[in-house]
């Protein structure tokens, strides 16, 4: 009989997902809140432009929990919170303190606070190792994190607490959106704008710290930062921003909790943010529109389009010399026109054939069809309709227009080409003495439409 | 010796004196704002106009004096000023979109935890439609040009539905269009009987879009209707001379880290 057998002795990499026992469960829940809060939060230190204090502070809480554990003996999730919370506020206040009576700038006082404080923790540290406390040994977790030490009590509180942040950022939504864009317009709309700055600083404050024993002290930043960084490729919606933020937050904790299983001596803290940093990486390559290869795309087929309304410009050009729109053009007469190279001029002859503009009559030689040579009747207007306006409007010399009006030709949309026509409507020229094609008619039909 | 009783006065500043690292900024300011006039505040750089500004908005603190509006001290009495900061007060690149900005003109309305509801989306539209924004409503404000930006910002002003407006340069950068959409609006605002205070930096458009002009600079050097006030002699006073012994005191103050003046009561 086999199938009682079946989820008896998985590899562990599939046993994770049956939850063998209650503890599993427990971890992973706790370290996908400490994500979700953890980004949530983060993404307001994000937009405020504060990420590096988020970098300080959770540096700065090291101290503060040996020194609870000092004070008290035991590893109790309150205690160490509360020395935690209590050791990041002293970094915080020292920051500003240092701000307002030195002349020293924020990032110096960033810098100071954030050394002094690990420094001391570190020392406080090694002290406790030192004396050989039984109970001490879980204590250097805290510098990278270890999320197979979180048990039931550490879920209910710090998970509880994290469910508790997030409620509250989902109640005070308008107050922390209106006071992190515009804290002045906040103040004189009458909200209390340095309360909800002293809340946003507080919660801020405590999402590090219930995140210290999963992610540790010194990447705890990477945490706050990232999820937001990596949100803000997908969405300029502000919500959209923290949900998806939330999300890769959540994400991140999960397979921090994953491979916590699979190797518990190995810390989750780098984990959680070798997958946090993943995600940014595959946001800045893959988002629709901001993400680097949209982006490339968008360059790509813009050169294409160059290069395209360039050829059909020059065989236009061409064709008007010899009288006739259909005359023939040799592709060396192309070359020697434009600066492509061989390669490039017979892909774009390639891509024109394709959509109906130009006929290869035999090799080497080409002419434009009639829908080629009202494409290239567009962009010859376009061309001159800008050397007419520079040299019009802005009185530049007919010499120096050329340069200009061959890029600009392949950006003006047909709206602003309205809007040239109609401003140039009595110098239907151009500055060489040709006719703008087909304006004549354009400016007629506008006229007619009004 | 006031003609106008205190509750009808929109502003009123009482010898306001504002130092920022201990060099004054603004000199005894004493002013009374008339109701339902465009008013604009003209002066150098550094004359403290913006600071003016601020400084009634409760926004920078006062070494001292007092500000009044419509003859109340208190933070509420702030909710009846719709103020339009500079556009480089904010990052432009925050996720958000124009009508967002201008809802949030709605927010002093709302109590803490509560939602924006239908009506206030709707004023916020009407606002929109107002300073020729309407179609721009779903746009993500870094998509604004600088004109748009400008009237997105007097946009949120209007949706506060008050009768007092404190612009701080809202002509600063913008196009001619802008400019003329923005000045007729003001007009349309002053005609309805509300009060608009502008800081502007242009001299040349002051007797063409103003009732009243304050001359600042680090102290009232002239106030009341420009046909009277906006004189040659005035100019030269505010954008002239400069006032050496004054200098000299103040750097005193400055190096020797004393406070400007003893703390408002």
């Amino acid at each position: 009989m086999k199938s009682s057998t079946t989820f008896e002795n998985l590899p562990p990499w599939l046993e994770f997902f049956t939850f063998p026992s209650v503890n599993v469960l427990h971890v992973l829940l706790g370290c996908i809140i400490l994500g979700v809060s953890a980004g949530l939060l983060g993404s307001f230190a994000f937009l405020r432009k504060r990420s590096l204090l988020g970098d300080a502070l959770s540096h700065a809480a090291l101290p503060g929990v040996c020194m609870a554990f000092m004070l008290t003996g035991t590893k109790n999730p309150v205690v160490i919170l509360c020395g935690a919370v209590f050791s990041c506020w002293a970094g915080a206040l020292a920051i500003e303190w240092i701000v307002k009576y030195t002349r020293c700038k924020e990032d110096s006082a960033l810098g100071m606070v954030l050394s002094v404080f690990f420094g001391l923790g570190i020392l406080l540290l090694t002290h406790i190792q030192k004396s050989g406390q039984a109970a001490q040994s879980g204590l250097d977790k805290f510098l990278f994190g270890q999320a197979a030490s979180l048990v039931e009590r550490d879920l209910y509180i710090l998970g509880g607490l994290g469910l508790v942040l997030c409620l509250i950022v989902i109640l005070a939504f308008k107050e922390f959106k209106i006071v992190s864009f515009d804290p002045d317009f906040a103040q004189a709309v009458g909200l209390p704008v340095r309360l909800v700055e002293f809340s946003l600083a507080t919660l801020i404050v405590l999402a590090v710290c219930i995140g210290l024993q999963a992610v540790g002290v010194v990447l705890m930043a990477a945490m706050l930062v990232t999820p937001a960084a990596a949100a803000r490729f997908w969405t300029n919606n502000l919500s959209r921003m923290l949900w998806l933020a939330t999300l890769f937050g959540g994400l991140s904790g999960a397979i921090g909790a994953y491979v916590s299983y699979l190797s518990v001596k190995m810390p989750t803290g780098p984990w959680m943010v070798v997958a946090v940093t993943s995600i940014f990486i595959g946001s800045f390559l893959f988002a629709p529109q901001r993400g680097a290869l949209a982006r490339a795309r968008r360059h790509r087929l813009f050169r294409q389009k160059t290069a395209k309304e360039n050829i059909l410009r020059t065989t236009y050009k061409f064709a008007e010399q010899a009288g006739r729109w259909d005359t023939p053009v040799s592709l060396n007469e192309l070359l020697q026109h434009r600066e492509m190279s061989t390669a490039q001029l017979r892909r774009t002859i390639h891509r024109l054939t394709r959509a109906g503009f130009i006929e290869e009559t035999h090799v080497g030689l080409l002419h434009l069809t009639e829908a080629g040579k009202e494409e290239a009747e567009r962009v010859t207007r376009l061309h001159r309709l800008w050397e007419l306006y520079l040299m019009t409007k802005l009185e530049i010399a007919p010499d120096h227009v050329h340069d200009d009006a061959e890029e600009i030709e392949h950006i003006l949309t047909p709206d602003l080409e309205r809007r040239l026509l109609l401003e140039l409507e009595g110098e239907l020229t151009d500055p060489h003495g040709q006719k703008i094609p087909g304006s004549l008619a354009v400016v007629a039909e506008e006229k007619r439409r009004k | 010796m006031m003609a106008t009783p205190a509750e009808e006065i929109p502003i009123e500043v009482h010898d306001l004196t504002v130092a920022y690292q201990h060099r004054p900024v603004l000199w005894d300011i004493d002013l009374c704002f008339p109701q339902g006039q465009l008013i604009g505040i003209v002066g150098p750089n550094g004359a403290g106009k913006s600071t003016l500004i601020k400084a009634i908005m409760g926004l920078v603190p006062l070494a001292s004096g007092h500000v009044e509006i419509f003859g109340q001290r208190s933070r509420q009495a702030l909710r009846s000023v719709a103020y339009v900061p500079q556009r480089e007060s904010v990052d432009w690149d925050f996720p958000t979109t124009a009508l967002d900005v201008v809802l949030m003109g709605r927010y002093g309305q709302l109590p803490l935890f509560g939602r924006p509801r239908a009506k206030d989306k709707e004023i916020a539209r009407q606002s929109l439609e107002k300073v020729g924004m309407g179609d721009y409503a779903d746009r993500q404000i870094s998509q604004l040009s600088g004109g748009q930006q400008q009237r997105v910002f007097l946009a949120r002003a209007l949706a506060q539905q008050t009768r007092v407006y404190l612009m701080d340069e809202p002509f600063a950068g913008v196009d001619a269009a802008t400019e003329k959409a923005i000045v007729t609006i003001l007009r349309e605002l002053q005609a309805e009987g509300s009060t608009v205070i502008v800081v502007h930096h242009d001299l040349h458009s002051v007797p063409d879009y103003f009732d009243h002009v304050l001359l600042l600079n680090l102290r009232t050097v002239a106030f009341g209707p420009v046909a009277t006030t906006f004189t040659e002699e005035n100019l030269n006073a505010t954008y002239g001379g400069r006032l050496h012994l004054l200098s000299d005191v103040t750097e005193r103050l400055r190096q020797g880290e004393w406070s400007a003046r003893k703390q408002a009561k």
